[in-house]
């Protein structure tokens, strides 16, 4: 063969027998682009012409297919002229005839299509949102009147994952916050020369918000995110679809013990993080000449059991959020391991965005209140 | 009466329509094999029938009653009487093997621990995973996956047993074995079996009744005895298929 080194090249030809595709060069991954000659074509070739072909690999066979595929004109039989090799291979691709219906249409999105689907999406996942919250209340409901049913184990695997192993972190990232606090307030107030109102400010601070705060997107990135991809992965391998055929609620047996827990723990984790971010202040001010006692002894002055249950208080709210957003994103989850990727990321995204929507929203009411 | 009809049913995902106009009866202790190509929508008309997956039109009918249109409660009670194994096995991954069939025995009787383990430990003795009861699903082959999904399956002794490739991946032996069991069941617990399945010997072997999901048309091409339709189906699809491939 003469062009055994030559770039790989297609050329439609009109000759007497009818339209011939020559095929000519070697056809190599590495090699050079396919250089096409005669322009498209709409008609099925009535003959191949393969004298010049080197070697080739898979990418002959898949152009071809590629091209043959464009051509609306088809004919059931393959031309003759390749050689046997290559027919085989073309016999085998065309054999199961193309389910047109079945491919995945993308449709040209245009500014205003795309925000028209944007708007439907947004729709359809505030709605999703209420839909699933109200499964959830219906199946509190069934458990409070003793209709439901999960194992209990389960329950406790779960508490001691979303309590006693999430101490270390809260543990941390709440020390480091009050003495934060109390450093940024130092500088402040020594000032005025008022130091000693830094335990105000720390106390305040945990307990009304940081404390609850904290704590909650802690747990999101934490629990929620585990919820999700443990939801997710039971999809995506079908146990959530098994559950439901041996005649298990999956709310009742996955949704619920996981909102339980949470909404059980997140009080306590709560008021522990207040009373570590509170400590971590007090050190603060010790080494910045304020002792311990007189530290105590102001923010005592400061706090009082209504301002110090707010947080705790609101910390409910946030417990139930993350648990719901972290179910509803596993649960939905479509059957894939990226898929539950994306619904782990989603969850930690949309429970951290209600957490500060809700923590806003009873800034303004506790405003309203005067507390 | 029939124990399962099935009437114009039409399956979709969104406008792709997957099968249109099913219609086909399996009577009381019927072996009945689902056949068709790879991708064809058996395991979808699976999940149609034991209703994980709502008709785009058509229904399902269990002994003349409406499942498709049934209210939940009483959607639960037909269910209560079905046995699933599902194409990947789908066991619960955080629980054994013995966990994964006495839960729904837990869940659905009243018996005491030690029976409920005692039953675990038989079903799993009959798909031959005796030893392995206290494995996690993901530290035995995928064979034996599916096979503890069968016995799961049966854990509640069903009425009727779904079984979607139960033999796909296993050896010969280990599928024939998996064959005579179903014929038990059938003899013994009277359970009516619904099997997708591509295996021709064991096709011939169990089944006394089949329908054929044709992917080129998109509808049903036969049903009945499948060794009646490998000599005699008018359609040649059929013929072609039950005789692997060679034409008669
Ligand atoms: N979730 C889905 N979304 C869209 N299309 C789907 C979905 N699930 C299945 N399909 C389509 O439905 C068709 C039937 O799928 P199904 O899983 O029922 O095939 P099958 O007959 O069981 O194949 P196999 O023998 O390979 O298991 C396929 O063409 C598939 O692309
Ligand atoms: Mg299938």
């Amino acid at each position: 063969m003469s062009n055994e080194d030559s770039s790989p090249t297609a050329s439609w030809r009109q000759e007497e027998g009818g339209l011939v595709l020559v095929l000519s060069g070697r056809w190599h991954r590495g090699s050079r682009p396919v250089n096409e000659e005669g322009g498209r074509q709409t008609k099925w070739p009535d003959s191949f012409e393969t004298s010049e072909l080197g070697e080739f690999d898979s990418t002959l066979p898949a152009y071809l297919l590629g091209r043959l595929r464009e051509i609306e004109q088809r004919e059931s039989q393959l031309a003759a002229g390749l050689p046997e090799n290559l027919q085989a291979l073309m016999e085998l691709a065309l054999g199961v005839p193309e389910q047109s219906d079945a491919k995945v249409s993308e449709e040209a999105a245009t500014g205003l299509s795309s925000l028209g689907k944007a708007t439907t999406h947004a729709w359809e996942a505030v709605g999703s949102v209420v839909e699933f919250t109200g499964q959830t209340v219906l199946s509190f409901g069934r458990f409070v009147t003793g209709r439901s049913s999960f194992r209990s184990r389960d329950f406790w695997l779960i508490l001691q994952g979303c309590g006693v192993q999430a101490l270390p972190i809260v543990a941390l990232i709440s020390l480091l916050i009050g003495m934060i606090l109390a450093f940024v307030g130092n500088i402040q107030l020594a000032n005025f020369g008022a130091d000693l109102y830094v335990a105000d400010l720390v106390g305040l601070a945990m307990v009304r918000e940081m404390g609850a705060v904290m704590t909650a997107i802690i747990m999101s990135g934490r629990t929620g995110a585990a919820f999700a991809a443990s939801l997710g992965s039971m999809s995506a391998n079908q146990e959530i679809d098994a559950l439901r055929t041996f005649g298990f609620n999956p709310f009742d047996f996955l949704v619920l013990p996981r909102l339980l827990a949470l909404v059980l723990m997140m009080p306590l984790l709560t008021i522990f993080s207040n009373i570590i971010g509170i400590f971590g202040g007090m050190l603060v001010a010790w080494t910045l000449h304020t002792p311990p006692e007189l530290f105590y002894a102001e923010l005592l002055t400061a706090i009082n059991p209504t301002n110090s249950s707010l947080g705790v208080f609101k910390s409910v709210f946030f417990g139930a959020a993350i648990a719901v957003s972290g179910c509803l994103q596993g649960m939905k989850a479509g059957n894939s391991s990226v898929a539950v990727g994306d619904a782990t990321t989603r969850s930690v995204v949309a429970s951290i965005t209600s957490i500060v929507v809700l923590d806003s929203m009873f800034a303004i009411a506790f405003t309203i209140l005067d507390i | 009466m029939a124990k399962v009809s099935v009437r114009d049913l039409t399956m979709a995902f969104g406008s792709y329509v997957v099968m249109r106009d099913l219609n086909f009866d399996i009577s009381e202790r019927d072996i009945f094999v689902i056949m068709g190509g790879s991708g064809c929508g058996k395991s979808t008309l699976l999940r149609h029938l034991i209703g994980l997956k709502e008709p785009a039109s058509g229904r399902v009918l269990y002994d003349g009653e409406d499942f498709t249109s049934a209210e939940p409660d009483q959607r639960e009670r037909f269910i209560r009487r079905f046995g699933v194994m599902y194409q990947s096995g789908a066991l619960w991954t955080s629980l054994t093997l013995a966990e994964n069939i006495a839960l729904p025995i837990e869940q659905h009787t009243e018996l005491p621990a030690k029976d409920v383990r005692e039953l675990a430990v038989y079903k799993l003795a009959l798909v031959g995973l005796s030893g392995y009861e206290d494995y996690y699903p993901a530290q035995v082959s995928g064979g034996m996956n599916k096979r503890a999904g069968i016995a799961r399956a049966m854990a509640l002794d069903p009425d009727i047993l779904f079984l979607d490739e139960p033999s796909a991946g296993l050896d010969p032996l280990s599928s024939r074995r998996l064959d005579e069991l179903i014929l038990q069941l059938r003899d013994t617990l009277g359970s009516t079996v619904v099997v997708v399945t591509h295996e021709l010997a064991s096709i011939f072997a169990i089944a006394n009744n089949s329908i054929f999901l044709n992917t080129v048309t998109r509808t049903q091409s036969a049903t009945g005895d499948p060794k009646w339709l490998r000599d005699h189906s008018d359609n040649s699809m059929v013929r072609e298929f039950l005789n692997r491939g060679a034409t008669p």
